[in-house]
């Protein structure tokens, strides 16, 4: 194995530019003669325009033009698609119009009413201060509760009672029936809190238009620029797709909110056409907060079925989901096919049924966050079984293991339609109880009792799916995507390699992970392996990066481009070696013919390809480039247990983790550095949501949670370090055997924080706190019990 | 327009700008030195640090005419041509970075700690970092970064 092949924590190709400060995120980019946007963004959660007056920012110093909703809507374009069409018992999900620039009714505080262009970014902002927006305020509704009450407000006049779709999977009289005779019945309520992404980059993008080759060219900070090329191209601004290049370049950032497909890249475009100049947008974190799309945001009931050994008989969960005003690209999907499909967790629970209802109300769009649904579905399982456990006077994990799926069952048919590929979860539980000191938690609970603190140990054994595919399968549930990837591997002459992949990195360090496989594949030095990324005019195509997918599809596909590539570089080597193709072999860059010390280096192979000379052209055409699609049988399933430890001081409320281990399933690891911190940065987002990150918005649909000082981020002294370990049953079903880790953290970490804050207070009486678990909310709950 | 003067990187720059042009904007946009970012509007999340005279600022949070005469020091400055500096490499080294965005203001934040602190313990740099937002690492390698650099820069000194 080359040393900086798979399995080795090399040190990341990439870093360099980050850390001499030469990354070129979009807003570092400037593009001759550009000009400046700033949009014009209702101030109101719900409100009808009755006119947009703009003739005194028209007049101000360098304004170059200002676009309305008005304006949009003459051009007669469309609107922003929804990706994902979810059919409920009632039908096809509503799905209303979602205008780029809005003519006629704000449906949530940012929405974005005109666009001022200017010469600069300061006369672009002075000038949008001086269009007058005649508002007429109506009734808004930000909650789900309040959405969903009688003669609430109205989202869509097509949504009666803010209805987009009430779903279910499962067989509810089925589940009923196991519940009718159950030994116990463990039932839950609780909230998944709305979380707002924050990439710490903030969105941006500029938009130009050449006249001359009539090309449209977008940089935008994006996970996936092919798939914004497609349905901006295709379905907003219907340009011609081979005219529009869209560019995703150093991407700070994504966790899911730089999946869709935003207005900004929209009117953008449109408008770079009608100025001729370029356009440069860039968020300020504040509008981030009202524009970029949020996370989770679910109330939901759940009762689980055991029966006297503690078995799992039966479960029912039913959720309502905020989809927020409008559905962004893939919202619609997230608390239906990512979420209640992965309601069995990693157990045998033989019958479950979940309902989702998903309703509108007069705040941000909400869509996939990190996890994406299986955070969600993660917390309601990993809660409501540690409560049974309590309940039933169980040791928590020792429930679980009564319950698990064995290691020897996969295949696994679950009662919600997956399939699980494989899976150790005895195992990866074992590992982290071993890590946590599980065993030794009641002399440290003493320790602390003595000391006047409340300690606590939570437990979170999570499932994920990941890879979403395949396309087949994705697309009768109402996927409008393909699920694939592409990669192409560009051979040169001299025997180096470029990589081209429709998946895209902004921080997952694809530029080694990928560079990594092609040096063990074909024995190059990693340093002759450039991967590239983020621009629909270098790469064939892609569906980007989300879902924990990129090794798991982006790999395979590379895996797929790299045996053709060997295929026909054993052809050629056979020609020059004047032996059977059958016969030869190809290991640590060199090709070989079996029984003999024939051998030529795969340089010499590549030189051939492109200097055909001594060459079977005939048979052969010259060249070493090869390009794959990759369409997953199944999705991954990774799986682990995080344990985490609480302490928590009465006199304050406040909660301290004091220990957090993790043993995670990704399959086979090629970075186990990168793969690390992935699960360090997921397990943070997830204790962000457990202890510190609460989106709020008062009823009057203002957001209260506005900015940093106001949306509690998690700084460095809010958590410890981590033992994070993996253990391996390698993917069945894509070449690698890999998984993906992207998400674990994020997935399971709640429930493992939660669970062990409501160990720590249950002495004190409290059996319901509500995330995040504020000191005030704590301290509180121990008061009040 | 009122004309600034300061020696940013070691070199003497003056330009014109705006009263409200904040330093950020005079780095980025006039110098073109784009390693300084700006993650929020709030001077909480540090993406922005750079130094000031020596000592650790918010570029965001400045005026480019507080700077007159200053002595200014980005991320672009740190590397002395391909060697880069021990801080630097520190994060390179622990995997102490993954979008990069929040890197630069990172190392110049680590820098002025190492410089107070050549040890600093982990609870030490965990609580100096109270004004540097990470989305992406949850702190973990970035801690051990700046352990290592820190060492690293005495280790340096002392030879």
């Amino acid at each position: 194995m080359p040393k900086d092949g798979i399995g080795a924590s090399v040190k990341r190709k990439e870093d360099y530019r980050f850390i001499t400060g030469q990354g070129a995120y979009t807003d570092d980019i400037d593009r001759p003669g550009q000009s400046y946007a700033v949009f014009v963004r209702s101030p109101h959660a719900h409100a009808r325009i009755a006119s947009v007056n703009t003739a005194a920012a028209t007049a101000m110093p360098g304004v170059v033009k200002i676009l309305t909703g008005a304006d949009y809507a003459a051009d007669g374009l469309g609107g922003l698609p929804c990706g994902w069409q979810v059919t409920g018992k009632d039908g096809p999900m509503v799905e209303p119009a979602h205008p780029p620039l809005v003519a006629d009714c704000v449906r949530h505080v940012g929405d974005q009413v005109a666009v001022v262009i200017a010469n600069s970014a300061a006369e672009a902002r002075d000038a949008a201060e001086a269009v007058v927006v005649d508002y007429q305020p109506l009734p808004a509704t930000a909650s789900i509760e309040t959405a969903m009450a009688a003669g609430a407000p109205q989202v869509h006049d097509e949504a009666p009672g803010n209805l987009c779709y009430d779903w279910e999977i499962g067989d509810k009289a089925d589940v009923d029936a196991v519940f009718a005779g159950a030994h116990h019945v463990t039932r839950i309520e609780l909230v998944n809190n709305r979380l707002v992404p924050n990439a710490i980059e903030p969105r941006a993008a500029i938009a130009e238009y050449d006249r001359a080759t009539r090309e449209y060219t977008l940089y935008t900070t994006s996970q996936n620029p092919h798939v914004i090329r497609l349905l901006m191209g295709a379905f907003v601004l219907q340009l011609p797709e081979h005219r529009l290049r869209v560019v995703a370049p150093d991407v700070g950032g994504g966790f899911g909110s730089k999946i869709f497909h935003y207005a900004e890249e929209a009117v953008l475009t449109w408008a770079a056409a009608k100025v001729a100049r370029p356009i440069k947008w860039t968020a300020e974190r504040s509008e981030s907060f009202v524009t970029d799309a949020h996370g989770r945001d679910h109330v939901t009931i759940a009762e689980l079925a055991l029966d006297v050994d503690g078995k799992f008989l039966g479960l029912k969960v039913d959720t309502k989901a905020n989809m927020g005003a409008y559905l962004s690209t893939f919202a619609p999907c997230v608390p239906t096919y990512l979420y209640a499909t992965l309601l069995a967790g990693q157990y045998t629970t033989p019958k479950i049924w979940c309902g989702v209802q998903a309703v509108f109300t007069h705040t941000v769009p909400v869509d996939a966050y990190r996890g994406a649904g299986r955070p969600e579905a993660t917390f309601v399982i990993e809660r409501i079984v540690e409560t049974a456990a309590r309940e039933m006077g169980l040791d928590p994990a020792e429930l679980r293991r009564r319950n698990f799926v064995p290691s020897d069952a996969f295949p696994y048919q679950t009662p919600v339609a997956l399939v699980y590929d494989s899976g150790d979860y005895e195992g990866t539980l074992a590992a982290a109880l071993a890590a946590a000191d599980y065993d030794g938690f009641a002399a440290r609970q003493a320790e602390a009792e003595a000391r006047g603190k409340l300690r606590g140990i939570g437990l979170s054994a999570y499932i994920e799916a990941c890879g979403i595919a395949p396309s087949a399968v994705a697309g009768s549930l109402g996927a409008r995507a393909g699920l694939y990837e592409c990669g192409e591997v560009r051979v040169h002459p001299t025997g180096s390699v470029t990589f081209f992949t429709g998946a895209h990195s902004h921080g997952q360090g694809h530029e080694t992970t990928f560079a990594q496989i092609i040096a063990e594949r074909l024995g190059v030095d990693i340093d002759a392996v450039e991967v590239v990324h983020g621009d629909t005019a270098k790469i064939p195509f892609g569906m980007g990066t989300y879902g924990s997918r990129s090794l798991a599809v982006g790999g395979s596909a590379l895996s797929r481009a790299l045996d053709k590539i060997e295929t026909k570089a054993k052809r050629i080597a056979a020609h020059l070696m004047e032996a059977s193709e059958t016969d030869i072999e190809f290991s640590d860059g060199q090709f070989t013919v079996a029984g003999t010390d024939k051998s030529v280096g795969f340089g010499d192979v590549a030189l051939t390809a492109y200097v055909p000379h001594n060459y079977p052209i005939e048979e052969l055409e010259p060249g070493l480039d090869e390009t794959a699609f990759y369409d997953p049988a199944n999705f991954t399933f990774p799986a682990g247990c995080h344990v985490c430890e609480v302490e928590v001081d009465p006199e304050t409320g406040r909660v301290e983790i004091v220990n957090f281990a993790a043993s995670d399933d990704f399959g086979n690891v090629i970075n186990p550095m990168i793969v690390e911190g992935q699960v360090h940065g997921g397990i943070v987002q997830g204790v962000g949501q457990a202890l510190l990150e609460g989106c709020v918005y008062g009823e009057d649909g203002q957001l209260a949670t506005g900015s940093y000082m106001d949306y509690t981020m998690p700084r460095a002294d809010d958590v410890p370090s981590f033992a994070v370990s993996t253990r391996t049953t390698p993917c069945p079903h894509n070449p690698l055997g890999v998984k993906g880790c992207g998400e674990a953290g994020a997935i399971a970490a709640p429930a493992a924080v939660m669970n062990a804050v409501h160990h720590a207070l249950g002495s004190r009486g409290v059996s319901r706190i509500d995330m995040p678990a504020t000191p005030v909310r704590v301290w509180r709950a121990l008061n009040a019990a | 327009m009122p004309t600034v003067s300061m020696n940013v990187n070691g070199e003497a720059v003056s330009g014109e700008v705006e009263a409200r042009t904040l330093l950020v904007q005079f780095l980025r946009e006039q110098l073109r030195l784009t390693g300084t970012h700006v993650g929020c509007d709030t001077s909480q999340c540090g993406a922005c640090v750079v130094h000031v005279n020596g000592v650790s600022a918010k570029s965001c949070t400045m005026l480019a005419v507080q700077c007159a005469d200053a002595e200014v020091t980005t991320i672009e400055g740190l590397a002395d041509g391909d060697d880069l500096h021990p801080m630097q490499e520190a994060f390179r080294d622990n995997h102490g970075l993954q979008c990069g965005f929040c890197t630069p203001g990172m190392i110049m934040s680590a820098l002025d700690l190492a410089r107070r602190n050549s040890t600093p313990s982990e609870q030490e740099v965990r609580d100096w970092l109270e004004g540097n937002i990470c989305r992406c690492t949850g702190y973990h390698n970035i801690v051990k970064s700046i352990m290592a650099g820190a060492r690293a820069m005495a280790a340096v000194r002392g030879g």
